[in-house]
């Protein structure tokens, strides 16, 4: 949480007051006892005492609800960031990545009046949060296949954030503002759940992976792709909408005017992506009536959200590196198809160092049970490169390599299999340049685990 | 290798990628490809996506999906019937989840309308009742089950089930394995899958041939085979496949219902 003071917490009713009580104890124990951080456990709790503890906390309070397949808890600092430096009020959000109502819950637990709240949120709970929280502004970034056996399927999931932006009230009248939401209109299931939302500020921030939007979840129909990114239905006419900004490149190019070039302390074109969300979503939550709706202001304001988001270099360890045998070592996250296209991308973006890449899958329940995604991943794209395959289902990605004519080497401990990355790599150039990063991908629990190990 | 065909050359098609293949099933058609050209038989692999008339193929494998786009595939391939053609012309077809459900005589769709198949497959499909089946599923062949070139049995049956189905065969299938552990077609028969002469059926991804390398050269050798006995194949180094079978076996086999809290192998 950031700058979490108690002393100007607003009062509560008496319910909500002792499940914050019961919350703040269970955190307490939860630290002592040294089980971990007990975000989580403290805000179960206090949703025990009182179920209705989220809607409680958040009356009254600016929210902004993020969520999305990939890319939500890096947008989510992003805007963190954006808001934080800018001179307004506090901003509290759920930064450690427990996206579901009990770590929304802890987050807004003992933030004062008048903070800010940035949410990042589970696909599955962006319903409860826009009923419980009735947010200012909701970022919506993608939505593809993940985690099919834990989360529901795409299309049941984009009726599901269509039901709930249908139910957001009519556009702000005086005194009192609505929500806006702030959408990634390249991707057609994003648009077709956001299109029901009655304010709408459509964002070209791009899409990788077209496979789970080729059914237009309109009509049924085919939707095609034009190749720069426009897309339009062959038989309905839900297509593309207008936008009032997008990426071009390295640029961020605003429909009225204006070009910024997005310049970030985070890797890749998929980040350029989430900062230009973010610079649309920000002056929609700062005090000053900005606007980016047009003209010489609109530009600078773009500039200065960004100059701010600039500043983030890693988010919970992603893009983080350590150092083992001298050599550093870059830490990616990547948990679904739409993710590992994207840090793909990276990789062929970057120049191809010829070092080697380590790739760490598990398959837990944080993870999903079912590995069979590997196999919608393009690894043929790492073909030619030197690769150690590890994580508790190595054996399930050396056999997809296989058959992506990848020569890869097993190591199951991931440690060891980073150990062996850096003794096959390359010695460091000797007269001191810095030498290039060995990279390690895993998804999420792999990920996490060589983290804590490391 | 003794093909009966003396055929020389292979097409694989992968049916409707853009509607069916959630579960990363594509990956059977990319195994059947690699294993063919692997054994010096040169092997395309076609992406058929909907919209446009099937391809000729020797082989076609058919994916899961979600149940808008499995209707809508449903009524392209009725349409469309190039792939009974191929199937009267000896053409092999490897459905898995929703496309096994799409090769039967009907189907359900979300609003548990009946929804006519391809007919393929002497076998029905309803909603099921209870909770889905979402886990690891081992199956062993039986004396019903497809014999292999050699003329013995297919080993165990490994991979993962997610399905909301429940298939019911008729007299003029047989089933292509029994259920050791999860539900498979979950009718109270115990058994997983179905097949026909050279059409097949089954509830697993993983996807299914990644980790059942002997059904994936099964269905090579029927493709090589101008007769109903599958051509015998030269054997292929499966050491990285044959790791994998044997770790979620044992894995399937030391938790309950299919899920294990951990397993982690140095």
């Amino acid at each position: 949480m950031i700058s979490p003071t108690d002393e100007s917490a607003p009062a509560l009713p008496a319910r909500a007051s002792a499940a914050v009580g019961a919350l703040r104890l269970t955190n307490w124990l939860s630290r002592v006892l040294g089980r971990g951080s007990g975000t989580v456990a403290g805000g179960r709790v206090g949703l025990a005492v009182d179920p209705s503890l989220l809607a409680t906390l958040a009356r009254g309070r600016r929210v902004a609800l993020v969520t999305g397949t990939n890319g939500k808890t890096t947008t989510t600092r992003m805007l963190v960031a954006a808001l934080a430096g800018s001179g307004g009020p506090a901003v509290v959000s759920n930064d450690t990545g427990a996206n579901m109502p009990a770590g929304h819950v802890a987050a807004l637990a003992g933030a004062p009046t008048g903070a800010v709240a940035v949410l990042e949120v589970d696909e599955g709970y962006l319903d409860r949060l826009i009923a419980a929280t009735s947010p200012r502004v909701v970022v919506l970034l993608n939505l593809s296949r993940d985690q099919l056996d834990r989360i529901s399927e795409v299309r049941m999931m984009v009726e599901r954030w269509r039901t709930a932006l249908g139910r957001l009230p009519a556009p702000s009248s005086p005194g009192e503002p609505g929500t806006v939401v702030v959408a990634n209109a390249d991707d057609p299931m994003v648009v077709w759940a956001a299109m029901a939302a009655p304010e709408v500020r459509w964002v070209g921030a791009g899409q990788v992976w077209h496979l789970d939007a080729v059914g237009c979840p309109s009509c049924g129909g085919r939707i095609v792709f034009d190749g720069s990114g426009g897309w339009a239905c062959d038989r309905c006419p839900l297509a593309r909408p207008d936008r009032m900004a997008w990426l071009e490149g390295p640029d961020l190019v605003l429909a009225d005017g204006g070009r910024v070039t997005v310049s970030l302390g985070l890797p890749g074109q998929f980040n350029r992506a989430n900062a230009t969300m973010v610079a649309l979503a920000a002056p929609l939550l700062s005090d000053h009536t900005e606007e980016t709706g047009g003209g010489e202001g609109a530009a600078g304001t773009v500039a200065d959200v960004l100059s701010r988001v600039s500043r983030v270099d890693q988010v919970a360890g992603r893009f983080s590196s350590l150092v083992r045998g001298g050599r550093s070592v870059r830490l990616l996250l990547a948990k679904n198809p739409a993710g590992w296209t994207a840090i793909f991308d990276l990789l062929e973006e970057e120049r191809d160092t010829g070092l080697p890449v380590v790739l760490s899958i598990n398959a837990r329940t944080a993870d999903g049970f079912d590995t069979s995604w590997l196999w919608d991943v393009p690894f043929e794209r790492l073909a030619g490169r030197t690769v150690v395959a590890t994580g508790e289902r190595a054996l399930d990605l050396a056999v997809r390599l296989r058959y992506a004519g990848v020569d890869a080497t097993v190591v199951a401990d991931p440690l060891a299999a980073v150990d062996r990355a850096v003794a096959g790599a390359a010695p460091d150039a000797a007269d001191g340049a810095a030498a290039p990063s060995i990279d390690f991908v895993g998804n999420y629990t792999a990920f996490a685990d060589l983290r804590a190990r490391a | 290798m003794t093909p009966a065909s003396g055929r020389s050359s292979l097409t694989v098609a992968v049916v409707y990628p853009d509607l069916l293949g959630t579960y990363g099933d594509g990956g059977n058609g990319l195994i059947l490809a690699r294993r063919a050209s692997w054994r010096g038989i040169p092997a395309d692999l076609v992406q058929a996506d909907s919209g446009t008339p099937l391809p000729v193929a020797d082989i076609y494998c058919i994916g899961g999906g979600e149940d808008g786009p499995q209707v809508r595939a449903a009524e392209a391939l009725v349409a469309d019937g190039a792939l009974r053609r191929a199937v009267d012309q000896g053409a092999v077809v490897l459905g898995v989840c929703a496309g096994y459900q799409i090769l039967g005589r009907s189907f359900p769709d979300s609003a548990d309308r009946a929804h006519p198949g391809l007919g393929l497959l002497d076998v029905t499909t309803r909603k099921g009742t209870g909770s889905r089946p979402v886990g690891e599923l081992v199956a062993t062949a039986g004396p019903d089950s497809p014999r292999l070139a050699d003329g013995g049995l297919l080993p165990r049956l490994t991979g993962f089930e997610n399905h909301g189905g429940v298939t019911t065969l008729g007299p003029s299938t047989r089933p292509l394995a029994r259920v050791v552990q999860g539900v498979g077609n979950g009718g109270g028969d115990g058994t997983e899958g179905a097949w026909s002469g050279k059409v097949l059926g089954s509830y697993l991804h993983g996807p299914l041939l990644a980790r059942n390398m002997a059904l994936a050269d099964l269905l090579l050798g029927w493709a090589l085979s101008d007769t109903d006995e599958p051509a015998h194949l030269t054997p292929l180094d499966d050491a990285d496949e044959t790791a994998l079978r044997s770790e979620r076996l044992s894995a399937a086999g030391s938790a309950r219902g299919g899920r294990w809290r951990r397993v982690h192998r140095r």
